[in-house]
């Protein structure tokens, strides 16, 4: 059963339009992060789906029933907000239980429910405590309880992590999947950090200028970006674009970056036959930072040799766990990741192995992706 | 100064050519500063020496212990004063509160002309009491004011006589006094309104709390610290209450509307008794320190706990 189906949803401001025709599907027990720059609609969008903003247009399912013009409360559905919104005068214990008050649950019902989530969230000690009197990752669990009391049908995450120092954002990261493994909610969370898509979703819609660019599991998406700006977006370092010629080849085309140079690169593409209308055209070609590490590398697998090119060298980032390089493929910059005890040095040339499976090719002018 | 000048051009005096910069900056402080503090200080020690002495007409050293104080507290006058006060007080504080928050939340609800209304609300603020005072003793007064008003559109029973009514007069001092100041009311607990967390109404709107029950639970609650703040400023405006009662009552009709500070001037420029006047105004001095001095400690351990926070 779909938990939430969005049809056809636009919103207009006067004149400005920040969501055009979005159409989205979440299945029961999905865990769905919308993630896009800021200002890319997907809070308002959170904000329509919970009630507290109108749509222009289309129309809002939650559980099989149109909920347009139903009012936040009556959706089945529990918010958590980025700063929290907990209410200040209010003990973690009132803050909690106020909802049920307002629906007027019986006492033991809400003594047993405050209980329960008391538990799973591991905040009994702080029940009887101003939110005044809370750090930033303790608060954050209150304002997670106060939404998993209600049990929803739906669960809608406003940046809730985003006020966390990087630490506790990981941590609280791991935990909010695990809450969800656990009691097999419905979530729709936002984000704008590609690494919190990746790690939490089973599916991510990456919007842009109040559409959605692409709704796919989040391998799909890393794999398959649907064009440049899902590739560009999502992925740090982002997948590294150049552009490119196809030439005709037996046995699949082959991509030139900086034909006609003296350091031009060919790569011979297999099983990409989406890719052969494009024969004797420029594309733009899409390149992941992993797929180009230092030359000795065997990638798993693979099937042949990978490519061997050597690149000049402009800059060297080690981080401890990789050293990132950027290099000029055939003039053009790309990022590499290679292994952390490899430093090659700037302004001089290293051999780098290319993984040419993975590679993406875009249409430059409409930007989707070819193949 | 010319000499502060070349100094401070001298390389090697930087503190002196601070010193020389900033001077401006310490004259327009200290200068004021010291001098009216000097004056309250001064003022408020001079008024407490005579409250201890036999002065009449002009001051005159003696020292006559509390035989001031007591006649003061010993006289009707007096009395009446402090229980007009107490009723004013307590009437006028709440009633304004109220009036203040009521105006307060309805501006919030995003309606339109909110600055106007906002203006018109706040602009009693900006006339001074015996105005307010002169306007609504005509307003009130039975043979040209509002009772008139009505009788003229023909409801010729109607009666409204509290500014010439013994019990009811000092309710025209609240009415007076309210429509003066619950603009200020107004405008500070607007501006607590607009300052809580739009995400908190909103989540109380999830929780499913209707408006009443998200004003009173979750938003008014974050401003009982601007109330405090509202109840000390206008008691303390209450206490001192002088030229709006001058104004409108005069103390009238008899003495049913006297307050403490009509006392002192009656005292002190009428009947020509600057000891027993001094020692009223003390007495208001002591009201004043009762309401301002629980606030003080209060304002000192917030901001204790704030620090510790």
């Amino acid at each position: 059963m779909a938990a939430l189906s969005i049809r056809a949803l636009s919103k207009r401001y006067a004149n400005l339009e920040v969501l055009k025709g979005i159409d989205l599907d979440i299945e029961s027990g999905e865990f769905t992060v919308l993630v896009g720059p800021s200002g890319c609609g997907k809070s308002t969008l959170l904000n329509i789906v919970a009630g507290l903003d109108r749509a222009s247009d289309g129309t809002i399912e939650i559980g099989g029933r149109v909920v347009n013009d139903v009012p936040p409360k009556d959706r089945d559905i529990a918010m958590v907000f980025q700063s929290y919104a907990l209410y200040p005068s209010m003990t973690v214990r009132q803050n909690i239980t106020f909802g049920m008050e307002c629906r007027h649950v019986a006492k033991a019902e809400q003594e047993k429910a405050l209980a329960n989530v008391a538990k799973l969230l591991q905040i009994e000690p702080l029940l009887g405590r101003k939110p005044s009197q809370l750090s930033g990752g303790q608060r954050q669990r209150v304002a997670m309880g106060r939404a998993l009391v209600r049990d929803p049908l739906l669960f809608l995450f406003d940046e809730p992590l985003s006020n966390l120092d990087a630490k506790l954002r990981v941590e609280m990261r791991m935990e909010i999947k695990r809450l969800h493994q656990r009691i097999g909610a419905t979530i729709v969370y936002v984000t704008h950090d590609q690494i919190e898509a990746m790690t939490m979703a089973t599916r991510i819609a990456v919007m842009h200028r109040g559409v959605v660019q692409q709704f796919a599991d989040p391998d799909t998406v890393y794999r398959y970006p649907a064009n440049l700006f899902v590739a560009r977006f999502m992925g740090s370092p982002p997948m590294n674009s150049m552009p490119a010629r196809l030439e005709a080849n037996a046995g699949g085309p082959v991509a030139v970056i900086g034909a006609g140079r003296p350091d031009e690169v060919r790569i011979h593409l297999q099983d990409y036959d989406a890719a052969t209308s494009y024969v004797g055209r420029e594309v733009v070609l899409g390149i992941r930072p992993e797929c180009i590490a230092e030359g000795d590398r065997v990638f798993s697998a693979a099937t042949g040799a990978p490519v061997i090119v050597t690149a000049p060298v402009e800059l060297v980032e080690p981080t401890g766990a990789e050293t990132i390089v950027l290099l000029r493929l055939g003039g053009e910059p790309a990022q590499a990741r290679i292994s952390p005890d490899i430093r090659p040095t700037p302004g001089g040339t290293a051999s780098f192995a290319l993984d040419t499976r993975r590679i993406c090719l875009f249409d430059p002018e409409t930007e989707r992706l070819i193949a | 100064m010319t000499d502060a000048v070349s100094t401070a051009t001298r390389p090697g005096w930087p503190a002196t050519s601070d010193m020389v910069r900033r001077l401006p900056e310490y004259l327009m402080i200290w200068v004021p500063l010291l001098l009216s503090a000097a004056h309250l200080i001064s003022f408020s020690i001079w008024t407490i020496w005579i409250s201890f002495t036999p002065s009449t007409l002009v001051p005159v050293t003696g020292w006559v212990g509390l035989r001031n104080y007591n006649s003061v507290l010993a006289s009707r006058n007096w009395q009446i004063a402090f229980d007009n006060l107490l009723l004013f007080g307590i009437a006028f504080v709440l009633l304004s509160l109220i009036t203040g928050l009521v105006l307060a939340i309805l501006l919030d609800q995003r309606i339109r002309g909110e600055n106007v209304l906002r203006t018109i609300f706040l602009y009693p603020l900006a006339v001074s009491f015996v105005v307010t005072g002169t306007v609504w003793s005509w307003l009130l007064n039975p043979g040209i004011g509002i009772e008139k008003l009505v009788h003229d559109l023909g409801w010729s029973s109607f009666h409204f006589d509290w500014l010439v009514n013994r019990d009811m007069a000092i309710w025209t001092i609240v009415i007076a006094a309210i429509w003066q100041s619950s603009g200020f009311a107004m405008a500070l607990f607007l501006a607590g309104l607009r300052s809580v967390d739009t995400d908190i109404i909103r989540a109380a709107q999830i929780d499913g709390a209707g408006p009443i029950r998200t004003y009173w639970r979750v938003i008014l609650p974050t401003l009982w610290p601007i109330t405090i703040t509202v109840v000390v400023v206008q008691l303390q405006f209450a206490i001192s209450a002088f030229d709006l009662v001058r104004a409108l009552t005069n103390g009238g009709p008899g003495i049913a509307t006297q307050l403490p500070a009509l006392v002192v001037y009656d005292l002190m420029f009428q009947r020509s008794q600057l000891g027993r006047g001094a020692a009223a105004a003390v007495l208001m001095l002591l009201i004043l320190l009762a309401v301002l001095l629980p606030y003080a400690a209060w304002r000192y351990v917030q901001r204790r706990q704030a620090a510790h926070a």
